[in-house]
């Protein structure tokens, strides 16, 4: 009987116990940042993860995509002159045009910061039009001074008797021509992530430097570039990613051409897959990107790990 | 208030009569009794030619009370060609959707077959040429049906002007407006010939050796005119023979007259050529000439479409076809069938060629002396033998006879103009060939 009396004290005390707990989870920073991150994480979910699976997936078709062949279009790549051309390509593209990236935007972060601040706001922004400008039509822009027939640059240099240069139709003043413009472009990205973290060097360092009697070599090379490690090494590896994986500026400037000398793993997926009409032998094209920059991710985000701890 | 009594033969009276209604109801030839029907037409690039084939999609739709939803999907970007492989992953889609030369064979499994809709347009309309037959069949199946949008024929367009002055060749005297060309001389040799001389002369022609269509197309062409084929039509391997050492030999001749970047050109450079007045022949559809009329109406009315130069083992074309296909998971493949049907009568083909200012091309063997292509101006005439109405020359696409899904590879991979360009910058014959052979080995997985 007594029991009877008490289950309604007792469900009442369950049901607050809940609310209570719901009350807490809810509280806690890591539940509601949770819920809300939810929605991206969904979104990358259908947009990143299921494609990742899904060009995988593909890659272990035959070429009609009726047959499971295992890593079959793997082995026939690795058989293929013109893959290794593509890799050694990719290679180049990308090594050359984040090394000379990462210095252009070194400098000028350099230039930039040491303009007062009044103006530097300007100057931002303009040196930040490049990277701002879809490349798809910045890089048409590029096509027409490159034009085989029509080039402006051509044009130019021709008042000082100089030319014409096959800049798209010679394989290296085509290689030259890709990367050009993949430097073009992102610079200014390089260069905006250098300046903010130059910002954030203590002006205190610079000062106790320059009593030790630093030169300004000496306080780029014992001040600056420490400082700067982590951001160099974050932003030469998203860079790393992005170039590899360039699609656009290959694709409008010289189509992989000439003899295939520019083509790089994403423009001779395109190639074999959608034009060629075999899609799992272009997954296998693309996925081939995914160990190497598989490994340069691991090597860089240690160092950074590292560094991280040893602070 | 007062309340009616539903008696019992009121109920089941108002049962009978709402379940008769049900029943009848999708019998009932309401405004869209026939169902749905998606399509997507190749964009064309002729300012006002899309409203032709929707004029004659909508009549249809509207006698046959199909509800109709037309997309132009433009081809810049390769926009087309990423929807059919879209639709053909998801296994949803258009209900009829354009395909450009290879890919029917390319989704061959995944198409509808055809032969009931072709079998009453071949007695209608004659017989569809051998390249058209070549890529839109498969085993005595219809893939798709052969569509006149964006069909062309990409031979010859020469300045009458130029090719006189620099190379003493009446082009018009060859190709007479109206009546069958006299061109016997016109072969190989005299191209080269008149290659050399308007290099002289400061207007070089203008053929591409780039990875794009036009410079395949034309590369196709003339190595079928010495017999030349990489793969023959069995899937053997037809590099290292004679035919193909000649064509890079007449290649390497030709490339010297050609201006020094062809290697880089796309699709857009020859047009780019003929307009700017810098070259006196280049191979294309009419488009560079309708271009010309708008923007260079002096170039415009200098310029002669006509056939290509014959070589040792005949006189070829490139033909490129448009197909329109039905895939097998369509939903109202019957509407898809009849509309075809609608859109491959003679007048309304007539009707689209005229909207497009003679440059889409038919391929039945009785539409191919429609009037535009005798009435279209600057010059008069200029049009005339565009659409090879005397067939005079073999229309054909490079790569054939390769079996089509190996053709596609050589096709896409330019491997005709990369032979040649290599060829050219010094490479050893041997060395060429033997790369061709390495390549088409790869073409010829499964």
């Amino acid at each position: 009987m007594a029991d009877v009396v008490l289950q309604p004290n007792r469900a009442a005390a369950q049901a607050a116990r809940k609310r209570s707990s719901l009350h807490n989870a809810l509280r806690r920073k890591s539940t509601v940042a949770f819920l809300m991150t939810l929605p991206l994480l969904l979104l990358i979910a259908t947009l990143v993860i299921y494609p990742a699976f899904y060009a995988l997936h593909l890659a272990t078709l035959n070429k009609s995509m009726q047959r499971f062949v295992g890593l079959s279009n793997f082995e026939f790549l690795f058989r293929r002159e013109t893959f290794w051309l593509v890799v050694k390509q990719s290679c180049i593209f990308a090594i050359t045009a984040v090394i000379f990236k990462a210095v252009l935007g070194f400098i000028i972060a350099h230039f930039v910061h040491n303009i007062p601040a009044k103006g530097q706001r300007k100057w931002r922004g303009m040196l930040l039009v490049p990277w701002v400008i879809p490349p798809a039509m910045s890089t048409l822009a590029w096509l027409w001074l490159f034009d085989p027939s029509y080039s402006a640059f051509n044009y130019t240099l021709s008042f000082f008797g100089i030319g014409p240069i096959p800049w798209t139709g010679d394989p290296m003043w085509a290689r030259f021509s890709v990367i050009l413009v993949n430097i073009w472009v992102g610079a200014p990205f390089f260069m905006i992530m250098y300046l903010a973290a130059l910002k954030s060097v203590p002006e205190q360092l610079y000062e106790a430097a320059a009593i030790d009697g630093a030169n300004w070599w000496q306080r780029i090379w014992y001040v600056t570039l420490p400082m700067m490690r982590n951001i160099i090494a974050i932003t030469t590896l998203f860079s790393l990613i992005v170039t590899f994986a360039n699609f656009d500026i290959v694709r409008i400037l010289t189509a992989g051409g000439p003899l295939d000398h520019t083509h790089i793993f994403a423009t001779w997926a395109f190639r074999v897959g959608i034009e060629g009409s075999d899609i799992p032998l272009g997954a296998s094209v693309s996925l081939f990107m995914v160990p190497i920059l598989a490994i340069a991710a691991i090597f860089i985000l240690r160092d950074v790990n590292k560094r991280g701890n040893e602070a | 208030m007062s309340r009616r009594k539903l008696s019992r033969r009121q109920f089941v009276a108002a049962t009978a009569l709402s379940s008769a209604a049900l029943i009848t109801a999708p019998y009932v030839r309401g405004a869209y009794a026939a169902g749905k029907l998606s399509i997507g037409f190749w964009d064309h690039w002729v300012p006002g030619a899309n409203k032709a084939s929707t004029d004659i999609v909508n009549a249809w739709a509207e006698k046959e009370k199909v509800e109709v939803q037309i997309d132009y999907i433009p081809s810049q970007g390769n926009k087309l060609l990423l929807t059919i492989a879209a639709e053909a992953q998801a296994k949803s889609g258009h209900d009829i959707l354009a395909m450009p030369t290879w890919w029917p064979h390319a989704q061959a499994e995944l198409l509808e077959p055809m032969n009931d809709v072709m079998e009453g347009l071949i007695k209608q309309n004659g017989e569809p040429n051998g390249t058209v037959k070549y890529l839109g069949q498969s085993k005595g199946k219809w893939l798709a049906v052969p569509g006149s949008i964006g069909s062309q024929i990409k031979g010859p367009c020469s300045r009458i002007d130029l090719m006189k002055q620099h190379a003493g060749i009446d082009i018009q005297a060859l190709y007479p407006a109206g009546s069958p060309p006299k061109a016997d001389s016109w072969t190989l040799d005299t191209f080269l010939k008149a290659a050399e001389a308007c290099q002289k002369g400061g207007v070089p022609f203008g053929i591409g050796l780039g990875e794009t269509s036009d410079n395949v197309d034309t590369a196709g062409a003339i190595f079928q005119s010495f017999g030349a084929a990489l793969v023959d039509e069995k899937g053997n391997l037809t590099v290292k023979t004679d035919a193909v050492r000649q064509a890079l030999e007449f290649y390497k001749k030709l490339i010297s007259f050609l201006p020094p970047d062809v290697g880089a050109w796309d699709d857009a450079s020859n047009n780019k050529w003929l307009v700017s007045g810098r070259g006196a022949l280049i191979m294309n559809p009419p488009s560079a000439w309708a271009v010309a009329k708008r923007d260079a109406p002096q170039v415009a009315e200098q310029c002669w479409t006509h056939g290509f130069p014959a070589g040792p083992k005949g006189r070829f074309a490139p033909y490129l076809p448009y197909f329109w296909g039905t895939w097998s998971f369509s939903k109202n493949k019957e509407a898809a069938k009849k509309v075809l049907n609608a859109l491959s009568q003679p007048d309304a083909i007539e009707k689209m060629c005229v909207a497009s200012g003679g440059y889409d091309l038919p391929c039945y063997e009785k539409l191919t002396t429609l009037k535009v292509w005798q009435e279209e101006v600057p010059p008069k005439g200029t049009l005339y033998h565009y659409p090879n109405p005397h067939n005079h020359q073999t229309l054909s696409i490079a790569a054939a006879p390769a079996p089509p899904k190996i053709a596609q590879q050589i096709y896409v991979q330019a491997t005709l103009t990369k032979m040649c360009l290599r060829y050219h910058k010094g490479e050893p014959m041997e060395k060429v060939l033997a790369w061709a052979e390495g390549e088409c080995e790869g073409f010829m997985r499964s």
